[in-house]
């Protein structure tokens, strides 16, 4: 019975925000509004995108002596990705490495030597040589997008060394070919293939145009989740204020006079601020989807990122409505919060281009990790990729929704 | 008739300041006993800590004898509480606040749609149920507060100032609504600061000023104790200085006590129409003109005046 009391009174604090105008306007009417005028403003709708992120620094050594390797460095360098990546030939790995670890680069790309002859002859995906990338953590976006085209150009030669050896196991079972023959077609067959289909498919996959390709970078791609993000904290606010709103009301002393746990109505408020968030994201990225045909990425990757980043976001609402006295102090503090985080977190602008240690301090905002598991997933990466920003978010959930609960116990606001 | 609330030596602090100070007193099944006294009295603590919102710092209670401390969901179950304030959510309809209160306390399905229809009609809001609470006027609000405590047919219901602040005719309909419920056969704890109302509902009343309850008993036995005195109202202009008035009339014989307050001066006598001459006598000699004089049979204003020297309204 408590259990279905916790999902009432979520249910009731969702009705009535969604009964608020002023809630209506920041969970769905400001988002969308400012995603298309930003849009708008950066040739979204023009045909010229440009947008934030230009030059990302990247540095290549390619120790590989096959052709793959250069192919790699072609991909990177080709005119296509020209604007958005600048890169780095270097001959050294700790060299490359280092200038990472110094921030003067966004990502190391160090392909090994015998890369290409792995990649001809291995008899699966994990004899494969690796490729190392090292990423710098401070610059998320940019080495987001650097992952993305490595991880689309890996894509393409996974698929054409299988697709080698198929060709070559039907070759041996027709015997249009004998076995000993086999090694040496099937090194032939799949490095045309995969230069070939590498270096179209990657590039075109960078190229931005849907016709061809499944993996596009889009300008909105970019600014949506930065929006999303940002009036989700707006509305993380009117979570938080309306737990101390009823508490002014008598409407929160009227629930703990009921026959029910106080535990579970702390909870169903945490709840409803939560169920909350989750809805105007759907809202936001199924209307973002449908209205402005954005590529969120793989959907089962943008489900559980919602659901995180609703979650930690919501950490926040409690701790807030934890620490403040007044609904109208959460009202003031939530909206200087929600415009520090969306600038902290790139809702804005790139956060690469800021110094190292705000970028330290960014990854402290959900907004900062959230915006960056989406636009990952919106260039193509799978759920694997987001895996590190689905834990920070959770974590950072069940912290601040554990310190806020603690303070509001002992500020006495649901204990007596 | 059995006794379903008892308490007893309840006390609670509050950083050190004593807000309800070693009350007891307990009620009998069927009965509407009354708490009378002024605001901040400690009506409403009283009330909050009988409802389990707050732990007693001493004392204890039973309520249809389950402890308040150790057995509070038990308590729950069988109490309702018509709060001061109105806990409603404005933006929800009476309707839907009904439904949700009505689900907070284990009502659901049939059982929860039927209870909220007979509540509706109770309280007299079936046509406007799905409007907004926020376009209610006072009086249906209050309908509404009440209506909520009703929903889950408490044995025991708390009502803490239900009147407060709404027009004579939605009091009039709040005040007939708790004799119909008591004669249904709900006991009910009654708090006010309106001594009309605590003479015209209760069986039994417990008279509270400062946190002490100074007087308990039916309204026969509380006026008795002011024995046959009557109180004799003297309104005064509003440039007149009634604290010097109730100085000047301390001295005429008969007058057992003078107690201003704003633009009037209560006095307590044993006979109204033998100390009135003089009264109105010294009136003129200090230059103070008295506008009207109201004459009071012994009553329980009469009997807070005579406890504490005040008027309920001080």
């Amino acid at each position: 019975m408590n259990l279905r009391k916790f999902f009432l009174i979520a249910l009731k604090d969702l009705r009535l925000i969604l009964r608020d105008p002023t809630g209506l306007v920041f969970m769905l009417l400001a988002p969308f509004a400012l995603t298309l005028g930003m849009g708008a403003l950066t040739g979204r709708f023009s045909g010229s995108p440009q947008f934030g992120i230009s030059q990302i620094p990247v540095v290549i050594v390619n120790q590989d002596s096959g052709e793959l390797g250069q192919v790699l460095v072609d991909v990177f360098t080709s005119e296509e990705l020209n604007e958005l990546v600048l890169v780095d030939l270097r001959s050294d790995p700790t060299e490359a490495r280092t200038l990472v670890d110094q921030d003067k680069t966004a990502a190391a790309i160090i392909v090994p030597e015998g890369f290409s002859a792995s990649i001809f002859s291995a008899e699966s995906a994990t004899a494969v040589v690796p490729i190392e990338f090292y990423e710098n953590p401070t610059r998320q976006t940019s080495t987001g997008i650097a992952r993305s085209i490595l991880e689309s150009f890996l894509n393409e030669v996974e698929i054409s060394r299988v697709s080698s050896k198929l060709i070559v196991g039907q070759l041996l079972a027709s015997g249009a070919i004998q076995p000993e023959q086999a090694a040496a077609l099937g090194a032939v067959v799949g490095r045309e293939v995969a230069t070939n289909t590498s270096r179209n498919a990657s590039v075109r996959l960078i190229s931005g145009t849907a016709e061809s390709s499944n993996i596009k970078f889009d300008v909105l791609a970019y600014m949506a989740p930065g929006m999303a993000m940002l009036f989700l904290m707006y509305t993380i606010t009117l979570g938080g204020r309306s737990l101390l709103v009823e508490a002014r009301a008598g409407t929160l002393a009227r629930m703990l006079i009921s026959p029910t746990n106080a535990g579970f109505i702390l909870g169903g408020k945490g709840f409803g601020i939560f169920l909350t968030a989750v809805t105007q994201l759907v809202i936001v990225i199924g209307g973002t989807s449908l209205l402005f045909r954005l590529q969120w990425g793989d959907w089962l990757g943008v489900a559980l990122l919602i659901l995180a980043a609703a979650f930690g976001a919501s950490g926040w609402g409690i701790l807030m409505a934890a620490v403040l006295k007044t609904p109208g102090q959460v009202a003031i503090t939530g909206s200087a919060i929600a415009l520090l985080f969306g600038i902290l977190g790139g809702s804005f602008f790139d956060i690469s281009m800021l110094p190292g240690w705000v970028r330290s301090l960014s990854m402290l905002t959900p907004n900062s990790w959230a915006n960056e598991g989406f636009r990952i997933l919106s260039m193509g990466g799978r759920l694997g990729a987001i895996q590190t920003h689905l834990t920070v978010l959770v974590v950072m959930g069940v912290a601040l929704y554990g310190v806020g609960t603690v303070m509001l116990s002992r500020r006495g606001l649901m204990a007596k | 008739m059995g006794i379903v609330l008892e308490v007893c030596n309840l006390v609670k602090k509050y950083n050190g300041n004593v807000a309800v100070d070693k009350i007891s007193f307990d009620i009998e099944d069927g009965e509407i006993f009354s708490l009378l006294g002024p605001n901040g009295a400690g009506k409403t603590t009283t009330i909050s800590i009988l409802s389990t919102l707050l732990t007693p710092t001493e004392g204890s209670a039973t309520i249809f004898g389950y402890s308040l401390t150790k057995q509070p969901m038990e308590v729950k179950k069988l109490i309702g509480v018509v709060p001061q304030e109105i806990a409603l959510y404005d933006d929800l309809s009476a309707l839907e606040n009904l439904n949700f209160w009505g689900e907070m306390y284990g009502l659901t399905g049939k059982a929860l749609k039927t209870r909220v229809s007979e509540v509706l009609e109770q309280i007299g809001l079936t046509d406007r149920a799905k409007d907004r609470v926020k376009t209610y006027s006072g009086g249906m609000k209050r309908r509404v507060n009440i209506g909520v405590g009703l929903l889950h047919k408490p044995r025991l219901l708390f009502m803490d100032e239900p009147t407060v602040g709404i027009d004579p005719q939605s009091r009039r309909a709040i005040l007939d609504s708790v004799k119909a419920l008591n004669t249904a056969g709900m006991t009910i704890l009654y708090t006010t600061h309106y001594m009309e109302e605590a003479q015209e509902l209760s069986d039994r009343v417990g008279i509270i000023d400062h946190g002490k309850l100074i007087a308990l008993g039916t309204q026969a036995e509380l006026t008795a104790q002011v024995g046959e005195m009557d109180t004799l109202i003297l309104h005064v202009g509003e440039n007149e200085d009634p604290e010097h008035l109730a100085q000047g009339l301390r001295t005429v014989q008969g007058v057992f006590q003078a107690n201003p307050s704003d633009h009037e001066v209560a006095l307590v006598t044993p006979s109204a129409e033998e100390v009135l001459a003089p009264v109105v006598s010294r009136a003129n000699e200090l230059g103070i003109k008295i506008h009207s004089v109201d004459i009071r049979e012994p009553n329980l204003e009469a009997v807070f005046l005579h406890l504490t020297g005040r008027a309920l309204r001080d």
